[in-house]
């Protein structure tokens, strides 16, 4: 019998410690698909980051560094700098890359590493324990934000990828979320984009994939998955936000 | 004959860098090390490697340790302020058991302080820096062949111990200008890298972390790496003794103020006092045995710093009861560095009390 479907090469046969609902998971198993699509798995250094997400070493069957809170663009710069021939990917939460990793994201872009950057942003900062984020919506309430984020004291919540596709050294941004099957569709589709422009040395390129915590958020999977279409999406729009044509 | 050339001190410590092979630097403008950087963004593409002036220190010491992880021979350097910025990252590196070389040549503080010469860094650099109880090696030059000799030294000792190493300097060491030969690097024979990732490349997963989470996991991680700063203090310790072996007066110094001392010692056995130097050039391991020996023998210590006092803790620690140990220090600022007459006069003083 042919088979149709199968795991990614790329991703191990264990269970991850993500809670239900989480979409960790899927996004682990998209990314693992690009690097199976391109074949990059066996030359590929992933850059781990504080989180959730930490362990992906756990999950992801490549050579992988654990970078310090908001510095993997930074490591990942050493990584590919000494090692030009690999494919580096970093794999950070919204905290730690919007908030305490601002000045590593911004310059590594800016600089225009030839690196993919996954940014997952769910409003929230998971493993801590639902603390408010630089991507809390306006309204939202978390463990620290108990009344709700203040726009007047807290600010507004940064809009990442249309942020960096202002930087010069950026070659692609996208947003993209997993909540439907039409959107998960569209999120393999740019995330393979993305990996397109690091394997034809091409430059920066970054996804933003809008994820839910339900856990967190207080919220069943299905509601979570609601909320990011009702709530999230309107504030952080899908879409390409810079995609630089081959020079 | 080998050349010899006449250099700045910070100017020895990019050239030994390269001499050991190191071919990526990252880094951030600070004085008073900016010779540093500047030699190396020069240096580095002829030689196909890479500069990178960082977005911050944090940023420069974290491209060390992704640099690092991939097995390169990389550093990085700055200055007081900026090497408390690094403080996160080279507490990683320790964690992660990864090799790195960092050069401080060290400002006055606390806070924005000076750019004088000062050893107020001391405790900083030898009792680990940053969190979670580590140590690193820490080397500590006087002179400007010896800041090219060390920090040579520095790359092979981070990877023989797969541990961060620290060349800690000041502007004296870091600006003047003296004779240098620049010997090739001694052969030493080092342990494949084979803890670094490069992409699995049909092998077995590599992963570079400080995370521990199971059971008795960071416990043994710990261990471990106490085990390494053991066998550091067995193997790994480096001291200079002059006219020791029939002094009553033991003069104990490190770095920039040793040089001030040795013309004070000079001019004390000219006027006849029994006085000898013990300099410590590894601050960490400290050479506890060799100065317990020399303190031992001379029955009286005296420690001079360019700082409050803060060596001269260590010194108290390993020379024993029966030894008195007295401390003259200068903390750091314009017009605070004390003259070879100067240091004179306190020995004078400590030899008739």
């Amino acid at each position: 019998m042919q088979q149709v479907f199968h795991r990614p090469v790329s991703l191990k046969d264990v269970q991850t410690h993500f809670c239900p609902g989480c979409h960790h998971g899927t996004i682990h198993r998209l990314v693992a698909e690009a690097m199976d699509h391109f074949g990059v798995q066996q030359r590929t250094i992933g850059v781990a980051s504080v989180g959730c997400s930490v362990f992906l070493y756990g999950y992801f069957d490549i050579d992988v560094v654990e970078a310090p809170h908001g510095r993997a663009p930074a490591v990942a710069t050493g990584v590919k700098r000494a090692r030009p021939e690999s494919f580096v990917f970093t794999y950070q939460g919204d905290g730690d890359l919007a908030a305490i990793g601002t000045a590593e994201i911004i310059h590594a872009a800016n600089r225009g590493e030839d690196i993919t950057v996954l940014f997952v942003n769910n409003t929230t900062y998971g493993m801590t324990g639902g603390q408010m984020a630089p991507t809390t919506l306006v309204g939202q309430k978390t463990s620290t934000s108990p009344y709700g984020r203040d726009k007047s004291k807290d600010g507004s919540p940064i809009r990442m990828a249309e942020l960096l596709a202002q930087l010069g050294g950026v070659a692609f941004s996208a947003r993209v979320a997993v909540n439907s099957p039409k959107n998960l569709m569209d999120a393999k589709k740019q995330i393979r984009e993305a990996f397109d422009y690091q394997v034809q040395g091409k430059g920066f390129s970054f996804v933003e994939v809008l994820s839910a915590c339900p856990t967190n958020w207080g919220a069943k999977p299905l509601a979570a998955n609601a909320r990011i279409a009702e709530e999230m999406i309107p504030y952080f729009p899908l879409g390409v936000f810079k995609k630089e044509e081959a020079a | 004959m080998s050349k010899r050339l006449f250099v700045k001190g910070n100017e020895a410590a990019a050239m030994g860098a390269v001499e050991a092979g190191c071919r990526y630097y990252f880094g951030y403008p600070i004085t008073p090390q900016s010779d540093i950087p500047e030699y190396l963004s020069r240096e580095l593409p002829k030689l196909g490697g890479e500069f990178i002036q960082a977005e911050s220190e944090i940023g420069a010491i974290n491209m060390l340790l992704g640099a690092s992880a991939c097995g390169a021979r990389a550093m990085t350097s700055s200055s007081s302020p900026g090497i408390s910025l690094k403080q996160e990252g080279i507490s990683y590196m320790a964690g992660s058991e990864l090799p790195g070389v960092i050069i401080n040549i060290s400002r006055s503080g606390p806070g924005l302080g000076g750019i004088d010469a000062s050893q107020s860094d001391y405790f900083q650099s030898v009792k680990g820096g940053g969190h979670g109880g580590y140590r690193i090696l820490v080397l500590a030059p006087n002179s400007v062949q010896e800041m090219y000799d060390l920090t040579m030294h520095a790359f092979d000792l981070a990877d023989l111990y797969r541990t961060p190493v620290m060349v800690l300097g000041d502007s004296v060491v870091g600006q003047m200008k003296e004779a240098l030969v620049p010997n090739p690097r001694p052969a030493r024979e080092l342990p494949a890298k084979e803890w670094a990732v490069r992409g699995k490349q049909g092998g077995e997963q590599r992963v570079v972390k400080s995370l521990f989470l199971g059971d008795g996991e960071l416990e043994a991680h710990n261990w471990h790496l106490h085990a390494k700063y053991q066998l550091m203090k067995e193997r790994e310790c480096i001291s200079e003794e002059q006219q020791s072996s029939d002094a009553t007066l033991l003069v104990v110094a490190f770095g920039s103020v040793s040089r001030i001392a040795q013309t004070a010692v000079a001019l004390a056995r000219e006027a006849g006092l029994k006085v000898g130097l013990f300099r410590p050039v590894t601050l960490f391991p400290f050479p506890e045995v060799a100065l317990a020996q020399a303190a031992g023998k001379a029955g009286r210590v005296l420690v001079i710093e360019l700082n409050t006092g803060q060596m001269v803790d260590d010194v108290r620690l390993c020379v024993g009861h029966g030894v008195e140990v007295s401390f003259y220090g200068r903390p750091p600022g314009a017009a605070s560095l004390p003259s070879p007459e100067e240091l004179f006069e306190v020995i004078r003083t400590r030899c008739q009390a």
